[in-house]
């Protein structure tokens, strides 16, 4: 019981970490992109 | 407009990828009869052999989109073919985690130096090698140019990993799955499981290459 509980805690919490990586990086990214284009707009 | 159709597409199947898990946690953890030999620990197959199978399944997606980038050279190919990589590197890693833990509980030890377990560790280290070539290089053009000749190379390896039940005597368990070895309701949790992941593993590509993407346009608007 102990093994099957140890692999199956394991793959969630390595695919929900992998998740988690790929929205904080989108989230990062798409503000960045934000703000570029905003400080764009303001000296054009 | 296009923007539109792909949040569709991703909440469809973001839908149908949680229903599938759904069912497929209740077949293995309800449904499904405990196995006679091995026990409760048996239950460990039914998430390990899907991972396996979307781990090979994302370096075949390396190996085609490699071809076609450097058939091509559109750069959507290199951008599936690094994206799919780095997804079927989470997979198999998963895929070397779990083995070692139901081989612990099956035969005693957590690794033996049997053909199929080598030989999926090669996997691993040829696509880790893969996914290090595009860091270290300097120029991106030439970092995928060398990714795509590995991805290609590298997946001389897959079909090794999956026939070498097959063709080797091996400690790890044979191919049960499809010479009629598994009960009816085990297959069904199997099938379910492996749907589920391969869903599963369409959604991550698709955030992975969306990340890549927003990465290239923020390169592109600093100039």
């Amino acid at each position: 019981m102990y093994y099957l509980f140890a692999a199956y805690t394991i793959i969630w919490a390595l695919v929900f970490g992998y998740v988690l990586l790929l929205y904080r990086g989108q989230r990062k990214l798409r503000r960045e992109i934000e703000s570029l284009k905003e400080r764009r707009d303001r000296t054009e | 407009m296009i923007r539109g159709k792909g949040t569709l597409w991703n909440g469809v199947l973001l839908g149908l990828g949680f229903a599938l898990m759904l069912a497929a946690l209740y077949l293995i953890f309800v449904y499904v009869p405990t196995e006679e030999t091995m026990g409760v620990v048996q239950r460990i197959f039914y998430f390990h052999v899907p991972l396996a199978w979307v781990g090979l399944l994302a370096f075949l997606v390396v190996f085609v989109c490699s071809i076609l980038y450097l058939w091509r050279r559109d750069a959507k190919w290199d951008t599936i073919a690094a994206s799919s990589a780095e997804v079927g590197m989470v997979f198999t890693t998963l895929v070397l985690i779990t083995g070692p833990i139901w081989a612990k509980a099956a035969w005693g030890v957590w690794w033996a130096w049997d053909f199929r377990l080598t030989a999926t560790l090669a996997l691993w280290l040829i696509y880790i090698a893969y996914l290090l070539v595009r860091s270290y290089t300097a120029e991106e053009s030439r970092g995928a140019r060398f990714a795509a000749v590995l991805g290609i190379v590298g997946f001389i390896d897959v079909p090794i990993v999956a026939l070498a039940i097959r063709l080797w005597r091996t400690q790890h368990p044979g191919p049960v799955v499809f010479e009629g070895g598994l009960a009816p309701s085990m297959l069904l949790a199997l099938l379910v499981s492996i749907a589920a992941f391969t869903v599963l593993y369409i959604l991550l590509v698709g955030q992975r290459v969306s990340l890549r993407n927003l990465g290239t346009e923020l390169k592109r608007l600093k100039g």
